[in-house]
């Protein structure tokens, strides 16, 4: 075991590399010229000439990059030239935000997906199976901002429940944080879980044709323990692997539903990055993100060893 | 079958929905086996050896149909609500599948699979039930079983995993054990072992066996009684010795002439027989195994013969030309 999280730790050197290459690629290749943006259009082209030196831009490409990568490795990520914030300044005050709308969204989204799932498996081909087999499909097919916007209707503006936007920091009060939570980390699960249930569903229907089915049936143990014990184990290997997915795509904040909901969120962050071509900030951001999943992809690949003993002995 | 009758199969039908139209896996069987007795059923593949296994385990497919009755120890296992048939399957009725590489879990270690049945069934505690699965592995004749119990399927061999699933299977002294081609997927080298061993625990915990196969040899010298089946129908009952020493329908006089024979001459080709059996979706009118009979008459083609007591006691078969004493001798 200790092995192959060694084996899988040194696979992720070369991924990460791969990840800062492309991030500053691409930050690099956009149009305009950093000097510019920040000196504004009125800049002398001497003023220009001199704050590309200070920063570096007249040097080849390859030797800014290792430039940055040295920073990098310093735990230096640069420093917004707008708002002077560095970029792990501005990243801790928001990622966690970004997270707990995350988890709160797996959470749910797994508490709704997983035991519908195991109930259509357990009786596949029955009413029941076919009614959420066809709500789940109808649910994949409601984008976020639609499901976002029917929410705040119903539980902001009809029923009074909850906040439609606003945010409140948990450290300051849990409760009244988790009220702006709940719609936009419902507002995720819905769009999530028909994929769960659908993903479990279909490796249960396979995993409970399997002939250790038919022994567990046949040595009389309980139906709930061959299904959570038996069957569930076994099949829920691609649901690990699509909540992995669903995770470090969040890791990038919602967008949408940080914007719907006024969050000021990972997601929201990137995009002001954007609009105010605040090249530091994005480049910043997007490594981190970048090394999120690839952080995430890494537990999943443990996930799956944990899960499958044959995995973790290198047999399959 | 004087002693008293542990399983009787009466008149049991399997029908399974296919694309094709209704397939009849089992036609018409009856069957007992006694308390602590053995019986063989021998068949080639599709012949409904191992549907009729399922029929009696209450495992079949959803949807199968099955009707007549499975009297076993007194109940009627199709009128038995689930949570009765529950607390049956594993104690007094347990089975063994053909293959070990796929009816093993492969995400749960051994020990976890023996253990579970033994509290399920037992009510003992962890340390009793850990005791217990040590005992039964090493009793099943595998090496180091305290170290086993904490390994998954795929860290053992076939042999050993049918080894594993043995024991499962023996884990609450059963009353009856079924055994379906328990050695099929096996190594040739490991058969032998694992079929003694099964006859030995029979013996030693007096419990009665069903011994599923293909091969009249596997029977031979480890059953009290051989039913052979040939599409989904009992076509020949005898108890073994005198099956072998007078078998008198064609198609066990043919599946042993199928066997490879150790004093046969080299390159001395197999009797194979010709054919294919029937298509189960489509039933023929007369026997059968009329097409694939060389003794085949005009009758056979158009009347289907029915299982009838022979000569000798307990000697049944469905045949309306037997072989003589005399001409099967040589077989």
């Amino acid at each position: 075991m200790l092995g192959f999280v060694a084996r899988r730790l040194l696979y992720l050197v070369p991924v990460l590399i791969a990840v800062s290459l492309l991030t500053f690629l691409i930050a690099s290749l956009l149009p305009g010229d950093l000097a510019y943006t920040i000196l504004g259009d009125q800049a002398t082209p001497e003023k220009v000439a001199a704050l590309r030196q200070e920063m570096g831009l007249d040097q080849p490409i390859w030797v800014r990059y290792f430039g940055w990568l040295g920073n990098i490795l310093q735990g230096d990520l640069g420093r917004s030239f707008r708002t002077g914030q560095t970029v792990l300044q501005a990243v801790t005050e928001r990622l966690p935000i970004s997270l707990e709308l995350m988890v709160l969204a797996q959470v749910i989204a797994l508490a709704i997906g997983v035991p519908l799932a195991i109930i259509c498996a357990a009786r596949s081909g029955g009413s029941f199976d076919r009614f959420m087999t066809g709500t789940a499909f109808g649910m994949l097919s409601v984008p976020t901002f639609l499901s976002a916007i029917l929410l705040i209707y119903l539980f902001a503006v009809e029923l009074r429940w909850l906040p439609a936007t606003g945010y409140v920091p948990f450290g300051e009060d849990p409760a009244k944080n988790l009220r702006f939570m709940v719609l936009p980390a419902l507002t995720l699960a819905l769009a999530e879980w028909p994929g769960i249930m659908r993903v479990l569903r279909s490796d249960m229907i396979a995993t409970l044709q399997e002939d250790y089915i038919a022994l567990a049936k046949a040595k009389g143990l309980k139906a709930s323990r061959i299904l959570f014990v038996h069957a569930l184990k076994p099949s829920s290997l691609t649901l690990v692997t699509i909540t992995g997915i669903n995770i470090g795509r969040l890791i990038g904040g919602a967008v949408i539903v940080e914007t719907v909901f006024a969050l000021p969120g990972i997601g929201r962050l990137l995009v002001g990055a954007i609009t105010t071509r605040d090249l530091i900030i994005l480049q910043g951001v997007v490594l981190l993100v970048g090394a999120g999943f690839v952080l995430i992809n890494f537990i999943v690949d443990m996930l799956y060893a944990m899960l499958d003993p044959r995995i973790r002995h290198g047999h399959a | 079958m004087t002693e008293s009758t542990l399983l009787s199969v009466e008149d049991v039908i399997v029908d399974l929905p296919t694309p094709r139209g209704n397939l009849r896996a089992v036609d018409h069987v009856d069957l007992t086996v006694g308390a602590g007795r053995t019986l063989g059923v021998v068949g080639e593949s599709g012949c409904g050896k191992t549907m009729l296994s399922r029929a009696i385990l209450q495992l079949l497919p959803k949807k199968a149909k099955l009707s007549g009755r499975v009297m076993f120890d007194g109940q009627d296992l199709l009128q038995l609500s689930p949570e009765k048939l529950r607390k049956l399957r594993g104690r007094s009725l347990a089975v063994v599948f053909q293959d070990p590489m796929t009816s093993l879990n492969p995400v749960l270690t051994i020990g976890t699979q023996l253990i579970e049945t033994l509290q399920e069934h037992l009510e003992l505690d962890m340390v009793a039930a850990t005791k217990r699965s040590i005992e039964l592995l090493a009793a099943v004749g595998i090496p180091a079983p305290e170290q086993r119990l904490m390994q998954y399927p795929h860290q053992l061999s076939g042999g050993m995993r049918q080894r594993v699933a043995i024991a499962i299977a023996l884990s609450c002294e059963p009353k009856l054990l079924i055994a379906d081609e328990p050695t099929t997927a096996l190594d040739v080298t490991i058969q032998a072992q694992i079929l003694d061993l099964l006859a030995r625990e029979q013996r030693r915990r007096h419990m009665a066996m069903i011994l599923i196969t293909h091969d009249l040899g596997v029977v031979a010298g480890r059953t009290d009684e051989v039913a052979v089946m040939y599409a989904g129908r009992v076509v020949e009952r005898a108890p073994t010795p005198a099956l072998f020493k007078k078998m008198r329908m064609p198609y066990t006089e043919a599946l042993l002439a199928a066997l490879p024979k150790i004093d046969a001459a080299p390159h001395t080709p197999l009797p194979a027989i010709s054919g294919r059996p029937p298509d189960p979706t489509r039933p023929l009118k007369g026997c059968s195994f009329s097409p694939r009979c060389r003794y085949a008459w005009a009758q056979c083609h158009v009347e289907k013969p029915r299982l009838e007591e022979a000569d000798s006691p307990g000697h049944q078969f469905a045949c309306f030309r037997p072989i003589d004493a005399s001409a099967s001798a040589g077989a």
